[in-house]
């Protein structure tokens, strides 16, 4: 987008309140819709999708795991505590038939891909799979996870999963902001109470979804079109979008606002829940994006559902990844 | 039609005789105004857009960068032509076919054949073979896709009531393909059933008792009487249906929560769905375009096979 029509849209560098608009938002949620230089940028943010973990006290302890947050603040801080916590939770006898620790192998890497350097494309933008560490050490951690078979290899958004998500087929999943709606829309109020947010990320900060509002050049009310953008992504109305709709703001002021960063979750089992996103929305770092990361990262846990599903062998789905991979790039 | 209509029946030999030499006499030229109409919406929405597309699949384009064309020539083609989706997917389409149309297309003849019969209620079971087709295809797909879920779908429940292996209706190659064939025969036999049943209303009824005299049963009757008799409404239904499934499209798509992919390791995605993916999500517009015009000439091809056969047929008939 930023890169083949940023002419067609508003620089937010050269509007009149340039420097205060910037002054508002998370840095890597600026440069996000900003060119490698940082001379042109196409949009203002709205909400973004800052990451945890979510996932079921109740199934957890019937495992006779500890869920306090002091112990998972630790255990979870890392891929590899986490993929061990799930291994724990595969060997106790007590857990319930049929459940396993996460929902699938793409919770870990669509997460882990972004906390490298490089996800999917190098520092021009251009998709870059092959070189990629964020792709190696993400595949690495999906990879072990999945031979300690601690997924359900349920297929997210399908119809499946979204079912697990009351018949507790799965204890815990990625969670950024906007997912604490949908468990609450799938698992409904029988849920409330039983699922709680993980205080850390394993690995660190990492981000999914999020928009942007930007102006077209076209406008033949540019002036009245850019107040109306500030007017909405204004401190006020973003933390009106968390309190009303539970999405995460980009406004740093309105992330500090009380009613943001002071914000629990009963359904959530209290959790501390603005504090616990705002940390992880502070810490976060942002390698370069491309134009096809949504199809790469498709193919990419598409194939992870072979090795989960079909017992496909890692080399074989890395390859028919890579193959996937190129029919986009060309 | 409608010029033979208008003209006044005296006279009819000597204006035919007119008409011979002055083709473009008032009469038929108020006929190419009546056609009009159709053959511009026709240039518009068919011509141009077919044109259009085989530019396009000469040229490198990107959906997201539309207007930045460059010229390659043949190269989209043969990347297709070389490129194991496209056989896949074709080989897909061919089997998804098959077991789709030859099954329906043969009881949707049973079917008619015993509508044609006088049975009590015929009128109730001929609106109700034709109630899948008036049924929505999204619809229709979901209530498939609960019925062959592996985990709680009844047809799995079945199966393991009577002590047969769970069968995974998604993952699977051929289990998928037969789910999505049942699907299109479920909406389209009742279709095809009365399309031949109006076939069936034009076979003299005294064929019939004649083969009754001559002591043919019900089996015999219909090879010998009904099959005949329907030879260019089965010609023109084979067509179609193998027109129908050539383009086979929203059953697969909706079948895996509307990606285009056709399954995870795409076990059941068809050329519609290839070519859909191609354009729209890999963002590969010349791709596209390519696969387009090498599905338009696959069922042009497949049209002229099956006309062909049916014409050697029709004349060792005879």
């Amino acid at each position: 987008m930023v890169k083949n029509h940023a002419n067609q849209f508003v620089n937010w560098n050269k509007v009149p309140n340039a420097s205060a608009d910037k002054a508002e938002f998370y840095p890597w949620k600026w440069n996000m819709a900003s060119t490698p230089d940082g001379s042109d940028t196409v949009g203002l943010g709205t909400d973004t999708g800052p990451e945890s973990i979510c996932y079921r006290t109740d199934l957890l302890k019937q495992a006779g795991l500890p869920t306090d947050s002091a112990t998972l603040a630790k255990d979870w801080s890392t891929w590899d505590g986490f993929i061990n916590y799930g291994k724990q939770y595969e060997a106790s006898a007590t857990k319930p038939s049929g459940s396993h620790f996460l929902d699938s192998a793409a919770s870990i890497f669509s997460a882990a891909v972004y906390q490298g350097n490089e996800a999917y494309d190098n520092a021009s933008g251009t998709p870059d799979v092959e070189n990629s560490d964020g792709v190696k050490s993400a595949w690495k951690y999906t990879t072990d996870a999945t031979s300690a078979k601690i997924t359900a290899g349920l297929e997210q958004f399908s119809d499946p999963w979204n079912k697990a998500f009351s018949s507790g087929a799965f204890a815990a999943v990625a969670c950024p902001t906007w997912m604490m709606g949908y468990i609450q829309g799938q698992a409904g109020d029988a849920g409330s109470g039983k699922w709680s947010v993980s205080p850390v990320m394993p690995g660190g900060g990492s981000n999914w979804g999020g928009s942007w509002l930007g102006v077209p050049t076209a406008s033949k009310h540019q002036a009245a079109a850019i107040a109306l953008v500030e007017w909405l992504s204004s401190k006020d109305n973003q933390v009106k979008m968390w309190t009303d709709g539970g999405h995460w703001p980009s406004n740093q002021e309105a992330a500090a606002d009380p009613a943001v960063s002071g914000a629990t979750s009963a359904y959530f089992s209290n959790a501390p829940v603005g504090q616990i996103y705002g940390q992880i929305a502070g810490q976060m770092k942002i390698p370069p994006i491309g134009f096809y990361d949504t199809q790469i990262q498709n193919a990419i846990t598409t194939q992870l559902t072979n090795i989960e599903t079909k017992g496909t062998s890692p080399d074989s789905a890395w390859k028919a990844a890579l193959d996937a991979i190129k029919q986009v790039t060309g | 039609m409608v010029t033979i209509s208008a003209e006044p029946a005296t006279g009819e030999i000597s204006r035919r005789r007119l008409r011979r030499h002055r083709p473009t006499s008032r009469g038929s030229r108020i006929a190419y105004v009546y056609i009009l109409p159709f053959f511009v919406v026709f240039a518009a929405f068919s011509v141009y857009p077919w044109l259009d597309t085989a530019w396009v699949s000469l040229h490198d384009v990107r959906l997201s960068t539309y207007h930045q064309q460059t010229w390659i020539g043949l190269d989209n083609y043969k990347n297709l032509l070389t490129n194991h989706f496209f056989w896949h997917a074709f080989f897909n389409t061919l089997t998804i076919g098959i077991i789709s149309a030859v099954p329906q297309l043969c009881v949707a003849l049973w079917i008619a054949h015993l509508l044609n019969h006088r049975l009590r209620g015929r009128t109730f079971f001929r609106v109700a073979i034709l109630l899948p087709y008036a049924t929505s295809l999204a619809a229709a797909t979901v209530i498939f896709l609960e019925l062959f879920n592996p985990r709680t779908g009844i047809i799995d429940w079945a199966l393991h009531l009577v002590h047969l292996p769970r069968v995974d209706w998604q993952g699977s190659k051929w289990p998928s393909q037969v789910a999505i064939a049942s699907i299109v025969m479920w909406r389209w036999t009742g279709y095809n059933a009365l399309i031949y049943l109006a076939g069936l209303q034009a076979v003299d009824r005294e064929l019939y008792a004649a083969a009754a005299v001559d002591g043919a049963g019900k089996w015999a009757q219909f090879r010998h009487v009904t099959l005949p008799g329907l030879r260019p409404t089965i010609i023109f239904t084979i067509v179609v249906s193998t027109i129908g499934s050539a383009q086979l499209f929203g059953e697969p798509l909706l079948y895996h929560n509307g990606m285009p992919d056709g399954g995870t390791s795409g076990q059941y995605q068809t050329l519609g769905l290839l070519m859909y993916q191609q354009g729209w999500t890999n963002d590969r517009l010349g791709l596209a375009s390519a696969t387009a015009w090498t599905m338009f000439v696959i069922i042009l091809l497949a049209v002229v096979v099956n006309l062909l056969i049916a014409r050697r047929r029709e004349r060792r008939a005879r």
